[in-house]
């Protein structure tokens, strides 16, 4: 109360400190001590343990099987992702808002709610069901249902991200180009795919980092046979059920790697972006 | 990404198919992880020896009503191992992969081991806690997965009801019982691994009721130490029962295979096995060598005290029976 800063923009050096200590402490107590804690816990039994964990079958299994349904979910919702935000973007037409929202869904639905879906469509009493069985085709509780989970919970991060960067560019760009005589795909590759690279390399990477780290939905339709459905995120529980802390926690630094990865990334790209676009802002996702 | 990475598991996938002559899918329940384990490579032995053929068994795991469910919706399991009958019947009377009469096709009711509801306490049993009795204790706090989701949890309670029948000398005091007992549970996990996880591992509770096989496979761990099993006066004789999913291994052409697997589960090796994991063997022989380690203590059956799974479940455990009655928002 003794010394108020007459300045309206600056807080007194107390609450500024305050408010600092808090978010800090927080981070600190939230995220850094969690994620030494993986690590310190994932060392407990000596590197060797922690290498024998990585290197056991079911482990490496799970690890094609992530790897796997991101090499999929990803180009696929790619190629999803930029045909929505194209269409959104640079056209009129009717439903576009209801689009948008149907883009957000599997933001909204629990992804225990999307991997549900994927049992009442395709599981033995589902619609599907009678039919995929009799032509001996198995989606859920195989890798087929883990990769439709994976695109469903996976399926808006790139489109969102592209969404207001096109937007932001309008279409002025690519009429010029047509009025030069410019085809469509030439007008994509050419003037349109500068233009949103890095807001797309961006998406990609947020897209990735969630294919390899979903639980939930893949969770309901894996049917947990080990070594063939089980997923990272799948086996990391498996093994801490198992009382087996030590290789839980081993195979959780491989996931908490890749978000670091995705960290690290992530700041490059908003960095070059900013260099070379001249700062878009970047919607974060979530 | 590193594309080089995306490509890499790719191509390792595609080379994953293991060499196996016979490939059988066995969908159990929590607590039977490591039994599994072992006699999974003991079959696989036994087989190549008898028949010829490498077998290799893959394994699933999770509550054993959630099994089930998987089963029923098309998890293509050649056997189910799962901690109560009634979770097989549903399989059979919803999805009709297995006959209705799977429970007399294998000796001892399709059930080789059999387990007890038992307590796990802490070091030194500090609450003195010595039968049913002790955990209605307005001092004590239980840790149990809920009767609706896990196989194991309709066992606990059907003890604690058993018990209390006979103490009180009625359906009344035991329902009045049941309830005060589970108004002393602290967390109410879906499956009985996750349970004992809450108890052991997060140290919540000071009494989690167990499976006798779950409750030493806790104390048998480095923290095991910490814990006391106390066995109960009255408990219920817990039978974990095997089918062979008829229907699915017809498709698979693994009939023969997934018969003698279980079938193996009554031979010696299989008993022995099943005791080492402290599961209560069937044959007489074998459950002789391991006398010394299971408390001997009155165990009811389901069939005696409760005219059978199907009856108990929906006077007990249906929408609206007397588990909802019970546990109705407090």
């Amino acid at each position: 109360m003794k010394h108020r800063l007459p300045s309206t923009v600056s807080e007194p050096a107390p609450v500024r400190w305050t408010l600092i200590g808090i978010a800090l402490a927080f981070v600190i107590i939230t995220l850094v001590l969690p994620l030494a804690l993986v690590l310190s816990q994932a060392l407990a039994g000596g590197v060797r343990e922690f290498w024998g964990a990585l290197a056991e079958p079911d482990a490496q299994a799970a690890l094609r099987l992530t790897l796997t349904a991101a090499a999929i979910a990803v180009p696929a919702n790619l190629v999803f992702g930029v045909c929505a935000a194209w269409s959104i973007a640079k056209f009129e037409f009717k439903g576009k808002q209801l689009l948008l929202t149907l883009i957000d869904l599997p933001f909204a639905v629990s992804p225990v709610i999307s991997g549900l879906i994927y049992v009442l469509l395709f599981g033995l009493q589902g619609w599907f069901g009678p039919w995929l069985a009799a032509h001996d085709i198995k989606i859920i509780f195989a890798v087929p249902g883990i990769v439709l989970a994976t695109v469903f919970v996976t399926f808006p991060f790139i489109a969102r991200e592209l969404i207001p960067v096109m937007q932001e560019q309008g279409t002025d760009e690519e009429e010029a180009a047509a009025t030069l005589g410019a085809g469509g795909w030439q007008t994509f590759v050419r003037v349109t795919l500068p233009n949103i690279k890095w807001a797309l390399l961006y998406g990609v990477v947020l897209c990735n980092a969630r294919a390899m780290g979903e639980f939930g939905a893949v969770s309901v339709v894996s049917g947990h046979i080990r070594g063939m459905t089980n997923t990272l995120p799948l086996h990391v529980e498996i093994l801490y059920n198992e009382y087996n802390a030590v290789a839980a926690f081993s195979v959780a630094s491989l996931l908490m790697l890749l978000a670091i990865v995705t960290l690290v990334l992530k700041t490059w790209i908003e960095g070059r972006a900013h260099r070379q676009v001249g700062a878009p802002v970047m919607e974060t996702v979530r | 990404m590193p594309f080089k990475q995306l490509l890499a598991g790719f191509a390792l996938t595609l080379a994953l198919t293991a060499h196996a002559d016979v490939t059988l899918l066995n969908v159990s329940y929590d607590p039977t992880r490591e039994f599994y384990q072992d006699f999974n490579a003991a079959f696989a032995r036994h087989w190549q020896a008898t028949a010829g053929e490498a077998v290799k068994v893959n394994q699933s795991h999770g509550g054993s009503g959630k099994q089930a469910r998987a089963v029923i919706d098309g998890l293509e399991a050649d056997v189910v191992t799962l901690a109560l009958a009634y979770d097989i019947d549903a399989i059979a009377s919803a999805s009709q992969q297995l006959p209705a009469d799977w429970q007399t096709r294998l000796p001892d009711n399709s059930t080789p081991y059999t387990s007890t509801i038992v307590f796990l306490v802490r070091k030194g049993n500090p609450l003195a806690i010595k039968d049913w009795d002790d955990l209605v204790r307005k001092d004590v706090s239980v840790v149990s997965p809920n009767p609706k989701t896990s196989g194991g949890a309709r066992w606990n309670y059907l003890a604690a009801w058993a018990y209390a029948r006979e103490t009180t000398g009625s359906e009344d005091g035991a329902k009045a019982f049941v309830a005060n007992l589970f108004r002393n549970v602290a967390v109410l996990d879906t499956g009985a691994r996750g349970a004992t996880t809450t108890f052991v591992e997060r140290g919540i509770g000071d009494v989690l009721i167990a499976w006798e096989n779950e409750a030493y496979l806790a104390t048998a761990g480095k923290a095991g130490a910490e814990f006391e099993i106390v066995t109960p006066s009255i408990s219920i004789l817990a039978e974990p029962p095997v089918a062979v999913v008829s229907k699915v291994a017809a498709k698979h052409g693994t009939g023969q295979a997934a018969q003698a697997y279980l079938e193996y589960l009554y031979s010696e090796e299989g008993q022995t096995l099943a005791a080492e994991h402290f599961f209560r063997p069937r044959d007489a022989t074998v459950a002789a060598k391991f006398a010394g380690r299971f408390t001997d203590t009155r165990l009811v059956t389901v069939d005696e005290a409760f005219g059978g799974w199907a009856k108990a479940q929906a006077e007990h455990f249906a929408d609206g029976a007397l588990f909802d009655q019970i546990f109705a928002p407090q």
